[in-house]
């Protein structure tokens, strides 16, 4: 995975509450069986509406999506991830995210950022107000910073530390391949196998 | 010694294989890996080119469900896509050694339904799945949440998985659950009390006598959708219940003539799970059972809903104008309309949520002898193959078809409509499932989540019914057998 340090570029404001991963990604295409070509599917049935936020060209180039609380709601396709990243994103700033999202987020260094509802209203109208305006967010000084200000955010150190890192989670775990047997040695006996 | 700890707990330090400093995240072991085609194929490309293998296929096991149409499974697949997905997976697992059920084996069947009815979900177990319904296992005291297929591919190549250690909620719930309120209503009220995103961060575990009287499927009913309130695992200890129902599953302790362990050892095992007087949760949730009512979801997401005996509310009335606002313009509703008085076009009664036997059985009670209404086309679906026929062996598959009901072949079908059950745009259904989400059962479709009885009732009626006004509702009641035995 490539680190995630410092993240510029312009701001796409969709400001809704409860954005569910159905939305970001509708299900019919899910039926693919490959890991890239879901950009251009991202909130496939909402960019019918022509005045769409992200139909907007100003927006069309923006590298971090601002939006509203408990994004990434429901399902737990990868493909929303996925889509949101192959379209550009490189960031998302929420008040909260549903937590199997972000996972899914931070396991593709696709970078999600909390922070304070009055802050994000204002990256909101600092965006709708000028869709050139800056951002710049700072992952190992966890700050983010535009014309609003400049916010601190939180984020767990190990997640943190994979992201700026750009470690291979699998990779790292399997270093623990022999704890793994040790515990299996001591798994309980009445515990079922599929065979 | 540790001081008193809940079921979460107890679980979680059964797990832990190494823990980072400080105690988190850690490395946690997985008991059961449940795999279907979606959200897998990925996960297998991840393993090849790395070359890495699958540690554990044995404690792994592929089911084909969002995808399978839902008629006769000799007839292939008309939608390439949907085949080849299928197609990936029998490879897949053909590859690195995974038990798999197609379609069309007797086995086959929503990956939650499949899971406990083999028996291969126990108490104190660890259960992921690449699908947020994977809280559905909690019922029987495993800690099980859905993943994505990064995780997929963690748990495949290492059977582990780094998890941040989740807090802890009690929802209790007093009392009992009055004449016509299911499971199903039960966990519409908790979402409706504790919102889409009140249970982030936590694992919940559901407790009180409302709670400890459900049947083992009403409590799958529960735990399925926890999610729904933002919580990634919902818990029920487990009991006498737990245990009846398990016992001589094929794959419960004792089972096997492989010499493990004796049921009645595992019981023993199992009886030390439950949460401990005296430990604490960081977040208690208090209801009473006797308040609640059977309940119609009016808006988009789960936690819009009112009792049936109430009315769609107007949007100033909402904490949140503007959602409601987008919500009922996508439902093609005013607001203010009693829920009696909307009319539905479709009905459909499966998912994981509620298409198991009690379900169709307390469904099929409030629609014997009777017709579905002519502007109405109602769809059964059960839940898995094996739920099909034992159905079937009841005749409750004639007791739908003579009052008009298509009877269909197992699987995810119109919960999220990946197969060629969709809703039409502007088409309103009531069903069984757990996302009423714009689009989710088809695009521009409208879904209103209830209850099977409640959608039983409204197939004969065209409307939503309160399935309390109903004289069949008492046999219903009787048939599923939610209050307790
Ligand atoms: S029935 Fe619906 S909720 Fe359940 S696994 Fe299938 S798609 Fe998911």
């Amino acid at each position: 995975m490539q680190p995630v340090t410092v993240i510029t570029g312009t701001m796409a404001p969709l400001y809704r509450a409860d954005v569910d991963t159905d939305q970001i990604m509708p299900k019919q295409f899910l039926k693919r069986v490959e890991r890239t070509g879901f950009g251009q599917f991202v909130f496939h049935d909402w960019r019918e509406d022509p005045d769409f936020v992200l139909n907007d060209q100003r927006y069309a180039s923006a590298t971090v999506l601002v939006t509203g609380p408990n994004f990434g709601s429901g399902s737990s396709r990868e493909h929303a991830p996925w889509g949101l990243q192959q379209h550009g994103f490189e960031a998302i700033i929420a008040p909260s995210f549903a937590d199997i999202f972000k996972t899914n987020c931070a396991k593709n260094g696709l970078l999600t950022v909390e922070l304070d509802d009055d802050h994000i209203r204002e990256l909101v109208a600092l965006a709708h107000a000028d869709p050139a305006a800056q951002i710049r967010i700072d992952l190992p000084e966890q700050t983010v910073e535009s014309a609003a200000g400049v916010a601190r955010f939180d984020i767990d150190a190990h997640t943190k530390h994979m992201l700026v890192a750009g470690l291979d989670p699998i990779g790292l775990t399997l270093q623990h391949q022999t704890r793994i047997g040790e515990f299996e040695a001591r798994r309980l006996a009445h515990r079922p196998t599929t065979a | 010694m540790s001081g008193p700890r809940s079921l979460l707990e107890k679980v979680w330090d059964q797990h832990v294989v190494t823990a980072e400093a400080g105690g988190d995240p850690a490395l946690l072991y997985v008991d059961l890996h449940l795999l279907h085609e979606v959200t897998s194929p990925q996960a297998f490309d991840g393993l090849r080119l790395a070359g890495r293998g699958v540690r554990r296929p044995d404690l792994t096991l592929a089911t084909m469900d969002h995808n399978v149409p839902t008629t006769d499974p000799s007839v292939p697949v008309d939608d390439e896509l949907s085949a080849k997905q299928m197609r990936v997976l029998a490879d897949n697992c053909a590859e690195f050694g995974i038990p798999l059920l197609p379609r069309g084996s007797a086995n086959q069947g929503i990956v939650h339904m499949v899971g406990p009815e083999l028996g291969l979900t126990q108490p104190g177990m660890t259960v992921v799945c690449g699908d947020s319904h994977t809280a559905t296992h909690g019922a029987f005291g495993a800690l099980a949440f859905g993943i994505g297929t990064s995780e997929i591919e963690h748990v495949l190549a290492t059977q582990t998985l780094w998890q941040a250690k989740p807090k802890t909620m009690a929802v209790e719930i007093e009392g009992r659950a009055p004449f016509g309120v299911t499971a199903k209503d039960l966990i519409l009220a908790v979402i409706a009390e504790i919102g889409v995103s009140g249970g982030a961060g936590h694992v919940i575990e559901y407790r009180g006598e409302a709670v400890a009287s459900l049947s083992m499927e009403g409590r799958m009913t529960v735990c399925n959708m926890s999610i729904e309130g933002g919580a990634r695992a919902g818990m029920i200890a487990p009991d006498e219940t737990t245990f009846a129902w398990l016992e001589g599953r094929p794959h419960a302790p004792g089972a096997h003539a492989d010499g493990s362990a004796s049921f009645d050892a595992a019981v023993e095992a199992w009886r030390e799970l439950p949460t401990d007087a005296g430990a604490t949760f960081d977040r208690v949730v208090r209801l009473n059972a006797a308040t609640f009512q059977p309940t119609v979801t009016w808006g988009t997401t789960p936690g819009q809903s009112v009792p049936v005996s109430g009315r769609v509310p107007r949007p100033e009335h909402t904490g949140d104008a503007e959602q409601a606002r987008r919500a009922l313009t996508y439902m093609g509703l005013d607001g203010g309309e009693a829920i009696t008085d909307i009319p539905i076009d479709r009905v459909f009664l499966g998912s994981c949520t509620n298409a198991r036997l009690s379900d169709l059985r307390a469904a099929a009670r409030v629609v014997t002898g009777r017709r579905v209404a002519d502007n109405v086309r109602a769809m059964v679906v059960p839940g898995s193959t094996l739920v099909k026929a034992q159905a079937e062996a009841e005749g409750l598959d004639r007791v739908f078809t003579e009052a008009g009901f298509e009877w269909r072949q197992a699987g995810c079908s119109m919960c999220l409509g990946m197969n060629p059950d969709v809703l039409a745009p502007g088409e309103r259904c009531a069903s069984t499932s757990n996302r009423n989400f714009e689009g989710r059962q088809g695009k521009g479709g409208r879904t209103h989540l209830v209850s099977p009885e409640m959608a039983a009732a409204a197939a004969l009626a065209g409307h939503f019914v309160d399935v309390r006004d109903d004289p069949r509702a008492g046999d219903a009641t009787e048939a599923r057998d939610t209050r307790g035995a």
